[in-house]
């Protein structure tokens, strides 16, 4: 019996038993759903209203990565310079932002910041009083920058020296240097981990529904919250907010391999196709 | 006699407690071809790379081209010397160094284009130029990973020339290079010693290469030049117990 099962099983192509877990994974979930009193037809009619979250999702890790993508260039450039200064800032940074909570963050950036002007400048305090989504975006970016600053850092250094010395051999400033010759070597390395930085930033955007947020600026997970709550459906409501994550999380994924594949131009011997007659393909070879 | 384009006086370098240079002296005229020789850890290598402050000298003055450098802190004046001196002074080292984020082409006109400000299409006229003069106009497209070493090293001398430099500097060129590759490279700076009269300094072990293009040798031992003369010279009848060991084990 386990040796026909076996034999039979051998047959199937990899891929196709794959498919077939994941479907019967797929059926138990459905299977258990339908037991819980699942309802599908409120889960259709709300499916708009929490999906027009995404936009606002996409928007605020856009600019949130954005930012840390900024701050994360100039604090690995900091932490590598010799200045004190520099070293000091960006450690200081670093330190903090990766020592302490990213919701603690964004209530300090939502509810604490303002406090910070003096009380004779009511001016100041209202340009430190910034929304829910403006304070997301900061926080987000502050602290994914802290960490991002490590993955720039790593990927600045793997740029080999010899690359440093016939740069500055050649009469370069530090500034070409690194625009020039450093940077878009190091960019190899740093896109795939900046990729899955900006993936987990997608999730973790969820964070700024408890700010709150006016309903028009509201990402997914706040609008799930508010009609799962108000229905009491919260099953059906963050099935929904869940899976919309999960969708945009899996579309990034295939945009970054995409990407990656086409960052290896000079780093590895591709197949070319021949301008000779008759030749189809040639493998390139050093001659 | 013309002034020299490289003129090395007194020039100290230590790394810690290891002092690898004790004193060159040493000056390179327009058209010469200094070969620098001697055992590995004599200190010729650094001897470039303090030329061009890729290493800072302990002490001692640098002068190429009429620009003088001696080692101090980077303020900006110090810097804009360094660089101004590394413009003259192209340099080839053992492991090519080639962008490899650059085509061929690209990483001859990189320099000219970025540091010098030089119109791109003039540059990219040059480079093609240069690197017909080395035998790799075909290869201008390609990306440093498919060429042999000894075309890497083929376009890194084009790089450098690309800066049209008073004085060629070689660090080891052949070194990492397979034997079957090596005449390639010592051809294609036998024609820039001999056709363009191109200053040069080149630290190398080939000794054929030496005894034919070099107009002068200088021997390294310890951090020191203890010999040096025109090639007939130096190689046919060492003065120094050292230099005629070392030419015994090498040649």
């Amino acid at each position: 019996m386990r040796e026909r099962l076996e034999q039979w099983s051998a047959d199937i192509p990899f891929k196709v038993k794959l498919g077939m877990v994941w479907g019967v994974i797929a059926l138990i979930v459905v299977f258990l759903f339908s037991l819980a009193d699942f309802d599908v037809q409120w889960m259709l009619d709300h499916l708009w209203f929490i999906a027009q979250g995404l936009p606002w999702t996409i928007i605020i890790c856009g600019l949130a990565i954005i930012l840390a993508v900024t701050l994360a260039l100039f604090g690995a450039l900091g932490r590598l310079s010799n200045s004190a200064v520099a070293q000091g800032v960006t450690g200081f940074y670093t330190s903090f932002f990766r020592g302490t909570p990213l919701i603690v963050q964004m209530f300090l950036i939502f509810l604490a910041l303002p406090q910070l002007a003096p009380p004779n400048l009511p001016g100041l305090r209202d340009s430190l009083t910034l929304t829910a989504l403006q304070a997301g975006v900061i926080a987000l970016g502050l602290n994914y920058g802290a960490y991002m600053t490590e993955i720039f850092r790593a990927g600045i250094q793997s740029v080999g020296h010899g690359q440093v010395e016939a740069a500055e051999a050649l009469g370069m400033t530090y500034r070409q240097r690194m625009r020039r010759i450093v940077l878009p070597q190091a960019i190899r390395l740093i896109i795939p981990p900046t990729g899955n930085e900006f993936i987990a930033m997608l999730k973790d955007s969820a964070l700024i529904s408890l700010l709150g947020s006016v309903v028009a600026q509201m990402e997914i997970f706040r609008r799930a919250q508010l009609v799962g709550r108000a229905d009491f459906r919260p099953l059906e409501a963050f099935v929904v907010a869940a899976a919309l994550y999960w969708i945009l999380t899996t579309i990034f994924q295939v945009f970054q391999a995409k990407l990656e594949q086409r960052l290896s131009t000079g780093y590895v011997r591709t197949l070319r196709v021949s301008t000779q007659p008759g030749v189809e393909l040639v493998e390139s070879e050093p001659a | 006699m013309t002034e020299p384009v490289v003129r090395v006086s007194q020039l100290h370098k230590s790394f810690g407690d290891n002092e690898v240079l004790k004193g060159i002296d040493l000056d390179v005229t327009r058209g010469e071809v200094v070969v620098i020789f001697g055992r590995s850890g004599s200190g010729k290598s650094t001897l470039l790379r303090c030329i061009n402050f890729l290493e800072e000298p302990t002490s001692g003055t640098i002068e190429v081209g009429g620009v003088r450098l001696e080692p101090g802190p980077r303020t900006h004046r110090q810097r804009e010397a360094i660089r101004s001196v590394r413009i003259k002074a192209g340099m080839v080292f053992q492991e090519f160094n080639l962008f490899p984020h650059l085509t061929v082409l690209e990483n001859v006109i990189e320099a000219p284009v970025t540091v010098k400000g030089q119109d791109r299409a003039h540059s990219v006229a040059v480079a093609e130029e240069l690197l017909a003069q080395v035998g790799l106009a075909d290869k201008r497209d390609e990306h440093p990973i498919r060429l042999s070493g000894g075309q890497k090293q083929r376009v890194a001398i084009a790089r450098a020339l690309a800066m049209e430099p008073e004085v060629m500097m070689f660090d080891e060129p052949t070194s990492a290079l397979d034997p079957e590759l090596i005449s390639e490279v010592l051809s294609v700076m036998r024609s820039l010693a001999t056709e363009t009269q191109m200053t040069m300094m080149v630290v190398t072990h080939e000794m054929g290469f030496a005894r034919e293009v070099a107009t002068s040798m200088a021997f390294f031992h310890e951090g020191l030049i203890v010999e040096q003369g025109p090639p007939g010279q130096v190689i046919a009848d060492p003065q120094h117990a050292q230099t005629k060991r070392f030419l015994e084990a090498v040649l």
